[in-house]
């Protein structure tokens, strides 16, 4: 979404997410790690419910992504949250590979007169 | 190799790969049929399954456990959403805490399985797993099965070549 083909309202929201001092410091701080919102809070003098919708506004923009930790609300940058998902489904393609290359160790011993 | 195709999507968390068998599909649904053949594919050699309950059927139930290398036994489930021998499964597979009960802080993910007829011979087997949440992913992951996946191609290179 941050690169190739940008819609006028997408262009529109993210301009509109970057013209605030705050959303713009959220940012900042969400690609360089994951952070959780309470903790992104004691960064300003503003109210937890204030930081949230920060958060939507930077959410609606595909600047950022929000996932829930347990109890914590987390926010991290979105190229790094595509770059984690890519990540982990590398490892659950491996995981995969393994199942799938077992189901035919399985079905190359019916050929061998093995147990089936 | 088994798998001719895969497919990721990061944006909306799900992988689909495909594999091809020289069987027939009623063949190949076995593997997904009888636990006993279940138990021999589904979990790494570090971290063998042992199913529990196997009701293959629309709203049935599959319970296993898994045994990993420090004794550890991890529970998981499948609410069995869709079955239409020998072609489609689909099932939420999930962890289960000590009692068989679904665990809600646990990820679960949407596997849908469908095997169709080659032209000439075989089937060609696709699986395509949904997650919820990158969360849902890393605590999947977590579950030791990365580990047991680097031990596992060695023994199954091992086992193809014997």
């Amino acid at each position: 979404m941050v690169v190739d083909h940008l819609s006028d309202s997408e262009v529109d929201r993210l301009f509109h997410a970057l013209a605030d001092a705050t959303r713009r410091d959220i940012v900042r701080r969400a690609i360089t790690g994951e952070q959780s919102v309470s903790e992104l809070a004691r960064h300003y003098p503003i109210s937890l419910t204030a930081v949230q919708k920060h958060v939507g506004v930077l959410e609606e923009a595909g600047l950022v992504v929000k996932h829930r930790h347990g109890r914590e609300q987390r926010v991290v940058g979105r190229h790094e949250a595509l770059r984690r998902a890519q990540r982990l489904l590398e490892e659950y393609e491996a995981l995969w590979r393994g199942r799938l290359d077992r189901m035919r160790a399985l079905l190359d011993e019916d050929s061998r007169g093995g147990t089936a | 190799m088994s798998v001719t195709a895969v497919v990721k999507d990061t944006e909306r968390l799900t992988m689909t790969m495909v594999a091809e068998y020289d069987v027939t599909a009623e063949r190949a649904w076995q593997l997904w049929a009888d636990p006993r053949q279940l138990e021999r594919w589904w979990g790494p050699p570090t971290y063998p399954a042992t199913f529990v309950e196997h009701d293959l059927r629309p709203d049935g139930r599959v319970t296993y456990f898994m045994t990993g290398p420090t004794g550890d036994q991890p529970r998981g489930f499948w609410d069995v959403l869709e079955v239409e021998a020998p072609r489609r499964l689909v099932v939420q597979d999930g962890f289960a805490d000590e009692a068989w009960t679904p665990v809600d802080t646990m990820p679960s993910n949407r596997m849908v399985v469908d095997i169709a007829d080659r032209e000439g011979g075989g089937v060609t087997m696709t699986v395509t797993s949904t997650f919820a949440s990158l969360e849902a992913m890393e605590q999947l992951i977590a579950m030791g099965m990365e580990e047991g996946m680097t031990l596992a191609m060695g023994q199954i290179d091992a086992i193809l070549a014997g």
